[in-house]
């Protein structure tokens, strides 16, 4: 427990210091400039597409929580199941994706947002119509790489902030 | 007693110009009572934002800066907040103790600016006694800490201010005896008469007593790296846990204002205080408080905590020596050469700071290791 | 060095309840330490706050349903459990892994090594004092590793995206020019950072020759990872038992001789140096092909048992997996290499001070994910 090398130490310690008072901060002011995020989010939200979905419920047994419960009528027009409820709790779901990936008909998607919250529990539960893709819900390229390939560009720490000041 | 002659090359020293205001004494007191009292609340206020924007800075973040432009405003958000929190003192508390406590470890903090020149004869009293009527009143503050300690009915409290009162008792003796090495070169214990004296500032001439006197500085008012007391302790929250509400202000309030009045003391000791050219004085004595007080910032931010006993043993195997070797030789100096050239002094000074550092690191142990259970 | 015993002053141990909540960011760990002045002679662990079971839902979900439970085991170096799951279940299953999914594991594993050390060394020096500096200048590079593995998966801490038999999709064009990016700029970052603390006199008298746990008593107590290390045990599964592809690869295994505290701390980092060195020689042999085999989303393995072991970031992390040829396992323990670490803390704490104690336990570096499960 001796005093290594005289206090070299200390001083260079606070030369990397003072560094650092001279360079760019990493720093992002939240609500005036938003990064992008990346392409394939997972996002808070479920978007499902009415036209695709054909009621296998392959997405409700992959899922691991049982999130989503899925309500078919043997109304078969055009050999699909008539879907009446297609019901996903977002608060229960944990985002894993699983569902997304087991489609077979690709008629889901995670949603591209991350401002999501809600005042009440209640309308965390979301259902039929609610859930369909619109400008408000975009939807995320995640296990669908066409989608993926028209979202912009992900803002990487790497290149963004460089080292000097700007 | 006899002086180093600094003024060996300047043909007309300075003088002390004695305080006469007009209007007599009772203005000037009200005068620099106010002015006082307005200097410390701002300056408090300007180095809380010194240092959460400056920490911030170094830490590769901006500080705060929302709260009004540039984030200005943030030590006032603090102050309403502390304000609007309810008291609380708990039921096996000491009622008088606990409530004398703060005011009695803020008290001393504010007398303490009374001998400060802001500028030449500008100070509320020109004692002739003055750096050791502040090393008494400072000491003062540490009963205050005690009392909280004692107050809170809390053990925990009880020994976070035991190590803090045996931490400052250490720290005095090598910041004494480094004041003394000052008070041997300028002639005279008045804080006006030091400054005047510096016409090559004292850092220079006593740089082993500017190291002594700024780490004891910061051991005294519990800075990091010796900040056991305060900062996130890593256990108990220290002798301030009972407190919230103004209490608690007010010793937010002592830890800054102690760190500013003690930049603004080795400003006045070691930097030359209120001299220096173009700009008026106060404006230099505020300038050079302020980058004091930036090192103690950036030596909070590079460093971290020491252990207490590793605390201890600084100050008494380390400083305490340094401290009295440093005494005899700077008695030896103004005894013997009197009348050298300072340039030779500064470099035999500085010369023999760097040997005995390195000397005493390499024969220095710091605290104990495992003890056996 | 006397014994507590021989002291004149009547004294007696006092029991210290180090709640569940922290000033360090540990999680919810629980100790009662009985102290004796400052010095701690026992202690006595509480936890469970974290438990949720996940040992008991690995029966009720499916094979792959599991995976994003196990991201939460040690949230924060989740691909490591994810990898140690998928490596028991494809060994029981008999499942070959295609080439381009191996070296994309590796890279990934490596990299996750990496933003674990930046972490577990923040916190000790955090833990340490030093106010949040190394702390936030390691999580600038945890902040560029998260942006890599969101472009992969979409998120930065539960990730899901190793699955039994490859990796669930392949990466995006953009990846491995940024992890070039990324492995220049943190070869700076590393040396800058060891400018910094390497030889910070405060640092080393903190941590050197504090906590030492010896060779015997860690291999008795079943230590693995960076703390057996540091201790003087040459073992690293990645060397001494390797799976997956690390035979291709060429690096160091650092060990350090004392096992003090400052020992880990060096072994962490030069750890983060050999997987840069990993990671550079994998990204240029990354073969083409498909990233996952063709296993169904509901695999049945056949009955049987499997113990899987990987080199995660804290140590070998196990995942023993029974299944009875049905869509879920039977059961499915995970060996908790907190857990077994965490079980030396008596040993190497007994007689040393409560700060030590906090750094102690901040070097072992546990997550409390993985100790409750």
């Amino acid at each position: 427990m001796k005093f290594e090398r005289y206090g070299i130490g200390i001083i260079k310690g606070m030369a990397v210091t003072i560094r650092h008072l001279l360079r760019h901060p990493t720093v992002n002011q939240y609500p005036e400039q938003r990064l992008n995020i990346s392409r394939r989010t997972r996002g808070n939200e479920l978007i499902w597409s009415r036209e695709k979905c054909t009621g296998c419920a392959t997405c409700a047994k992959t899922c691991p929580q049982g999130a989503i419960e899925i309500v078919t009528a043997t109304n078969a027009a055009d050999n699909k199941y008539e879907v009446e409820k297609y019901r996903v709790d977002t608060g229960y779901c944990i985002q894993c994706g699983l569902c997304v990936e087991a489609c077979p008909y690709d008629a889901l998607f995670m949603g591209y947002s991350y401002e999501r919250a809600k005042y009440r529990r209640g309308d965390l539960v979301q259902a039929d119509d609610e859930l369909l893709e619109s400008p408000q819900r975009p939807a995320s390229g995640y296990f669908h790489p066409d989608i993926a390939e028209k979202l912009p560009r992900q803002t990487l720490l790497v290149e963004k902030i460089t080292e000097k000041r700007k | 007693m006899a002086i180093v002659n600094l003024a060996v090359n300047n043909p007309l020293p300075m003088q002390v110009v004695p305080p006469d205001w007009p209007g007599g004494y009772w203005w000037h007191w009200l005068f620099f009572t106010v002015v006082i009292i307005a200097f410390m609340l701002i300056m408090v206020m300007g180095a809380i934002y010194i240092e959460r924007r400056g920490m911030g800075r170094m830490q590769s973040r901006l500080g705060p800066n929302r709260t009004g432009p540039f984030g200005l405003l943030q030590p006032v958000a603090d102050a309403v907040k502390v304000l609007l929190k309810e008291n609380i003192v708990p039921t096996s508390a000491d009622k008088v103790i606990h409530w004398l406590a703060p005011v009695i470890a803020f008290a001393p903090v504010l007398m303490i600016f009374a001998v400060l020149p802001f500028q030449n004869g500008a100070l509320l009293a020109d004692l002739n006694i003055g750096i050791l009527y502040v090393v008494a009143i400072s000491s003062i503050a540490t009963v205050g800490v005690f009392m909280a300690g004692w107050g809170s009915g809390n053990k925990y409290s009880l020994l976070g201010a035991m190590r803090n009162v045996a931490a400052v008792v250490s720290y005095e003796i090598p910041m004494v005896l480094s004041i003394i090495g000052v008070v041997l070169m300028a002639g005279s214990l008045s804080m006006n008469q030091i400054v005047v004296k510096q016409d090559i500032p004292f850092i220079l001439l006593q740089p082993l007593g500017f190291f002594l006197f700024f780490i004891a500085a910061c051991a005294e008012i519990n800075r990091s790296p010796f900040d056991l007391m305060e900062a996130d302790s890593e256990l108990v929250a220290g002798f301030h846990t009972e407190y919230s509400g103004m209490k608690f202000a007010m010793f937010y309030l002592v830890e800054y204002a102690e760190a500013i009045a003690m930049s603004a003391i080795i400003t006045t000791l070691f930097l030359s205080g209120w001299r220096g050219p173009w700009l008026p004085p106060w404006l230099w004595f505020i300038l050079k408080t302020f980058v004091v007080f930036f090192v103690m910032v950036w030596t909070r931010t590079t460093l971290p905590r020491v252990r207490i006993d590793q605390l201890m043993a600084l100050a008494w195997k380390f400083l305490f020596p340094l401290a009295l070797i440093n005494l005899f030789i700077t008695a030896i100096q103004v005894l013997v050469w009197p009348d050298a050239l300072p340039w030779i002094l500064i470099i035999i000074n500085i010369a023999v700071m760097a040997i005995l550092i390195v000397l005493w690191s390499k024969f220095f142990k710091l605290g104990w290791g495992r003890i056996e259970v | 060095m006397t014994t507590t015993g021989e002291l004149t002053l009547k004294t007696e141990p006092f029991v210290l309840n180090i709640g569940p909540m922290h000033p360090s960011t540990h999680g919810v760990y629980r100790m009662r330490v009985t102290l004796d002045g400052e010095v701690v002679i026992d202690i006595e662990p509480i936890f469970g706050y974290l438990h949720r079971g996940i040992e008991k839902l690995a029966e009720e979900r499916t094979y792959t349903g599991f995976i994003p439970l196990t991201d939460r085991l040690d949230y924060m170096s989740a691909m490591s459990n994810n990898l140690g799951y998928c490596l028991a279940v494809e060994k029981l299953a008999g499942i070959k892994v295609p080439e381009r999914a191996e070296y994309l594991r590796v890279i990934i594993a490596e990299l996750q090594r990496i933003a674990n050390h930046c972490i577990a060394v923040g916190a000790m020096l955090n833990d340490a004092g030093a106010y949040f500096t190394p702390f936030l200048y390691l999580f600038r590079e945890r902040e560029k590793i998260y942006d890599l593995f969101e472009m992969l998966c979409g998120q930065r801490l539960t990730y899901n995206y190793m699955r039994i038999g490859g990796v669930s999709q392949d990466i995006p064009e953009e990846f491995l020019p940024a992890l070039e990016k990324f492995n220049k700029k943190l070869h700076n970052v590393i040396n800058e950072y060891e400018f910094f603390l390497k030889q910070n006199e405060v640092l080393l008298a903190r941590a050197k020759g504090v906590g030492i746990l010896p060779k015997e008593t860690a291999i008795n107590c079943g230590i693995s990872g960076p703390v057996a290390r540091a201790s003087g045990i040459k073992w690293d599964l990645r060397k001494n038992d390797p799976y997956s592809i690390y035979d291709r690869f060429e690096f160091d295994i650092p060990t350090c001789e004392t096992g003090d505290c400052y020992d880990r701390y060096r072994v962490r980092i030069e750890e983060m140096s050999q997987s840069l060195r990993i990671i550079e020689q994998a990204m240029k042999q990354v073969p083409d092909g498909p990233v996952k085999a063709d296993v169904p989303h509901l695999i049945r393995p056949p009955a049987g048992d499997a113990y899987a072991h990987i080199e995660a970031p804290k140590g070998e992390l196990g995942y023993y997996i029974v299944s009875d040829n049905s869509i879920a396992p039977y059961r499915c323990h995970v060996r908790p290499t907190s857990l077994i670490n965490l079980t030396a803390l008596r040993e190497m704490v007994k007689g040393w001070k409560v700060a030590d104690l906090i750094i102690i336990f901040g070097s072992i570096d546990i997550t409390m994910g993985e100790v409750d499960r």
